[in-house]
């Protein structure tokens, strides 16, 4: 039989039962609909977390103190960990390829101007946080490039702190206190967002010499660098672990690029994806039950038809691949109308909720389709391998 | 080599083996000539399933030989290559029922056999709708089954099994669900087609209303056959 010839008997099979039809692919379309629906879902939050990640830049890296690597040192020995000095990052300036430094010391406290009162982050900072946060300043400028160790007591506010204390008013050369100490507001940043729930405008940047004193501590939490772009990572890695490695005398910090978080943080959303995309899975399963029930049954109705093509010289092959393809044309229509479902549900859950985003790969739209086809060839099976083996002249007397 | 015309000489059909087989056919003989319509009556358990299957080449007999014109078929154990391919090109079926495929409509219920052997669509649609003017049902060509009348059904069962032009049509009871007058214009059809295509037509029946027609009978009784010349009496 001509390939054209068995898909049109397939369909007309398929369509003369306009019902059962629409209800067995409707159970596919539904697993379909979940699955794209819920891996749309998955993939949208998986791009969102990135970005909101790469946000600030991909050329970073991040020194912080300790190692996260066991060392056979029993713990009771006393700790030869040197903290991350303001040194340390001047140090770091030297190295050519690096474009800015950033030493962090961070914590928490009360930002207040005339009766107001607002706790908020409070980020001990060098100068270059513009470039090395990829962050802008929207009024007046960023803190100065003063010597870091006896840094003037400059302010900048970040865009809900300014809202919150400051309303209309412009803050600009205005006095504030922050821990108590008072500091000249000389910049405001312009609104970030929040990143992961954490909001990056409720914050105040201050030198990092002055967040040491502040919060009682000898030494920073990080160093931040930006490095050029197009020159290797691990070129810069070297440089900077020969460079404290030097002066620290042993390695005592750890390192994590940009790279590294952005590779741990995508197999973990991954499985996200994967984890949702099977609970899709469940859905598919039953309409794959349906498939398979559905087509058993239309084999026991119709087998004066089947005995009829056995006598008249249909191969059993022939018999199968006509089952079988009414089997999967049931699937690929149930299959692509699961797609426009998950795919519409998809969208118009990104306008109802759009805190919750949502993003349909073509390449998840091609393997739904073909899961779909595939779900349809394996219930299809089973029934029309039982359908070509009936002996015609006995299904026809059965009748 | 010709085709034409139906031949089998002690043809034996044993189910099982030792004390439990089962001797169904104990060596029939039979010939049909191309053209010719026979009957083939016997009651219930007498072979007639049995001596059907293996003239339809649904299964093969044990014993005896088989020959379409100089064509052999079986030969006392061998047997030719592709008994489906044999069945789907030399061999038309009409049955008591018609069995038409509801999802189909008569031009493609029609065409269905030339389609199955691989024949181009226009081709195959093309045959059924000359069948389909010869058994005077063109007019129905586009409808679906279930919108024919019982008669008409039969003869677009028939005309799917004159399609392939076969050398031999077996039809297993075409008459039983008709009334007289249509049961004997299903007759009359057979015969015409009989002669006009030179086809070996075997009626199997048990339909009294028909018997009288054919002009030569054959009786198949625990196995084993009679022939017998029959009144012919409607084409007299």
């Amino acid at each position: 039989m001509r390939v054209a010839d068995a898909i049109r008997l397939s369909q007309s099979g398929v369509f003369s039962q306009k019902m059962r039809s629409f209800l067995t692919a409707l159970g596919i379309a539904v697993g379909i609909a979940s699955v794209v629906l819920l891996t749309s879902i998955g993939e949208g939050i998986h791009q969102f977390v990135l970005s909101e990640f790469t946000q600030f830049g991909t050329n970073l890296m991040g020194i912080n103190p300790g190692v996260t690597k066991t060392h056979g040192t029993p713990g009771a020995m006393i700790s030869n960990i040197r903290p991350l000095t303001i040194e340390d990052s001047l140090a770091l300036k030297e190295i050519p390829e690096i474009l800015g430094v950033v030493p962090l010391v961070q914590g928490n406290g009360p930002v207040e101007y005339k009766e107001k009162t607002r706790r908020t982050y409070i980020f001990g900072v060098g100068h270059k946080v513009p470039e090395v946060w990829q962050m802008r300043v929207m009024g007046g400028r960023f803190l100065p490039d003063d010597d870091p160790r006896s840094a003037r007591p400059f302010a900048v506010l970040g865009s809900r702190v300014r809202e919150e204390l400051f309303k209309s008013d412009n803050p600009l050369g205005k006095l504030v206190r922050i821990g108590g100490e008072r500091y000249r507001i000389i910049g405001i940043m312009e609104s970030k967002g929040q990143m992961l729930g954490f909001d990056l405008d409720d914050a105040v940047y201050i030198p990092v010499a002055r967040a040491l004193s502040m919060f009682n501590r000898e030494s920073l939490m990080e160093i931040d660098i930006l490095y050029m772009k197009g020159i290797s990572t691990d070129q810069v890695i070297k440089k900077v672990k020969t460079l404290l490695t030097g002066r620290h005398g042993t390695e005592d910090y750890t390192i994590t690029t940009q790279e590294q978080m952005l590779d741990v943080l995508g197999s973990v959303l991954n499985i996200l994806t994967l984890a949702v995309g099977a609970l899709g899975g469940i859905s598919l399963f039953v309409g794959a039950i349906g498939i398979l029930t559905i087509m058993t049954i239309a084999v026991q109705e119709r087998t004066s038809e089947i005995g009829l093509l056995r006598a008249i010289g249909a191969g059993r092959g022939q018999i199968l691949l006509l089952f079988i393809g009414e089997a999967i044309t049931l699937s690929a229509i149930g299959g692509f109308a699961g797609l426009l479902l998950g795919m519409g549900g998809a969208f118009i859950l990104s306008i109802a909720v759009p805190s919750l985003p949502t993003h349909t790969p073509i390449l998840y739209v091609f393997y739904a389709e073909l899961l779909a086809v595939f779900i349809g060839l394996l219930s299809g099976v089973v029934p029309a391998w039982r359908a070509s083996r009936m002996d015609p002249v006995e299904a026809l007397r059965s009748e | 080599m010709t085709d034409k015309g139906i031949l089998i000489k002690g043809l034996k059909k044993r189910y099982g083996k030792g004390d439990t087989a089962v001797d169904a056919l104990k060596g029939v003989d039979m010939q049909v000539s191309p053209g010719e319509v026979v009957g083939l009556i016997g009651p219930s358990g007498s072979g007639k399933s049995t001596l059907l299957k293996c003239l339809g080449a649904v299964i093969e007999p044990t014993e005896g030989r088989m020959t379409l014109g100089n064509k052999v078929i079986y030969d006392n154990g061998w047997k030719v290559n592709d008994l489906r391919a044999l069945r789907r090109d030399k061999i038309g079926f009409i049955f008591q029922a018609p069995y038409l495929i509801p999802f189909l409509d008569v031009t493609d219920n029609v065409a269905l056999l030339p389609m199955l052997a691989g024949k181009p669509n226009a081709d195959s649609r093309k045959l059924a709708v000359e069948l389909l003017q010869a058994l005077d049902v063109a007019h129905r060509a586009k409808a679906m089954p279930s919108e024919l009348s019982g008669g008409e059904q039969q003869r677009v069962a028939i005309a799917r099994g004159l399609v392939n032009r076969p050398p031999v049509i077996l039809a297993d009871e075409p008459t039983a669900p008709l009334d007289s007058e249509r049961a004997l214009a299903v007759i009359r059809i057979l015969n015409h087609m009989a002669h006009q295509y030179e086809t070996a037509i075997i009626v199997v029946t048990h339909d009294e209303k028909i018997i009288p027609t054919f002009k030569r009978i054959y009786h198949i009784r625990d196995g084993v056959t009679y022939e017998e010349a029959g009144e012919g009496r409607v084409f007299e």
